[in-house]
């Protein structure tokens, strides 16, 4: 497909590529928006719409995010921003897991549910938000609940797993998939005014540390209750977790639980 | 006695205190702190000694710093 280099090439603008021509080049040469931007990247041309990522993030990372395979287990109040944060950011492939439908008690917090789509599969609406926000990421959605009977298979090919569920139980069950496929967990849990986000590493076992002996317990999210703004903070600290595991940067959480509290503005660690 | 400090997170604070010292007699174990502040074993999620992870059983020491953080689970 050197044609296809070629004229990717004669598109570009300040070692840019805009989305117009993007489309257009998928269309003349019939293939899609994701090719070109591999073909783009491939060659150094940044896809316009990451420019404002361009002073952290080099086109070679967002090389290694667009070949990236992120799964989120959960599409509700933390699942929601974290995939529309994903996709936004550039990971070329999502997997979305998640058995529910939205319902009205999901309005006040779920990025992704709307009056509208009520009724409807979270997945299914997932991978039309991703669709219209970034259409070069491909989406494999999943309508079922993962346990450790299922696990395996879902999350077959990822290179992280990110933990958007409510329920502890499941957890415990994504944890212990995630160790048997040596793949790095980012959890996140919240609960009213608070939240709390780990990076566990293959072998690590902090889910357990955590919640092994609270198995069938819900937290004091059955009490306190969710607002809008704790999933979004929690949900944005997992995305900053994922990418620094992609690209190898910073610190992450490992062995060291990250504890918000919105009401008293604290941030503590904890080991784990 | 013994004089133990007992920092608590979230909502346990609410209706109690961020952080207090307190005096128990020798050989108070951490289940006796959380009786004492009506937590309940279900509510609880991280429990600390000396910035170590501990249990309900766990024999406290003269000095010693006690956290403890409610069970947080929501998605």
């Amino acid at each position: 497909m050197s044609e296809v280099r070629a004229a990717v090439e004669r598109c570009v603008v300040d070692g840019m590529l805009s989305w117009s021509d993007q489309l257009t080049t998928a269309q003349t040469f019939g293939v899609s928006v994701a090719y070109i931007e591999a073909v783009a990247l491939e060659r150094g041309i940044l896809p316009a719409r990451y420019q404002r990522n361009r002073n952290m993030l080099n086109c070679r990372d967002q090389l290694c995010l667009f070949s990236s395979h992120v799964a989120v287990v959960g599409c509700g109040g933390l699942g929601g921003y974290i995939i529309e944060e994903l996709a936004r950011l550039g990971i070329g492939h999502l997997t979305v897991i998640d058995p529910d439908i939205f319902e009205e008690h999901n309005l006040n917090r779920q990025l992704l549910s709307t009056p509208a789509d009520l009724g409807l599969d979270k997945v299914a609406v997932a991978v039309r938000r991703v669709a219209e926000i970034n259409p070069a990421v491909t989406v494999t959605p999943v309508v079922k609940a993962l346990s450790r009977r299922n696990g395996c298979g879902l999350l077959a090919g990822a290179q992280v797993v990110v933990d958007g569920l409510d329920n502890i139980e499941t957890r415990l069950e994504l944890s212990e998939v995630c160790d048997t496929l040596e793949l790095p967990l980012v959890h996140g849990a919240i609960a009213g005014w608070y939240g709390h986000v780990t990076t566990q590493m293959p072998g690590d076992k902090s889910l357990h540390t955590l919640y092994g002996r609270k198995c069938h317990q819900k937290g004091v999210e059955g009490s306190l209750g969710n607002p809008s703004f704790t999933p979004s903070l929690i949900a944005s600290v997992q995305v900053a977790e994922v990418t620094k595991i992609l690209l190898n940067y910073g610190e992450p959480l490992r062995h060291r639980l990250f504890t918000i509290d919105l009401l008293d503005m604290e941030c503590v660690e904890t080991p784990l | 006695m013994m004089n133990i400090t007992v920092k608590l997170f979230a909502n346990f604070r609410v209706g109690r205190f961020k952080e207090a010292q307190r005096n128990y007699p020798k050989q108070t174990l951490c289940r006796l702190v959380l009786q004492e502040l009506y937590i309940t074993e279900e509510e609880l999620g991280v429990l600390m000694v000396n910035s170590r992870h501990a249990n309900l059983d766990q024999e406290l020491k003269d000095g010693d710093t006690v956290s403890i953080f409610p069970l947080v689970g929501g998605g």
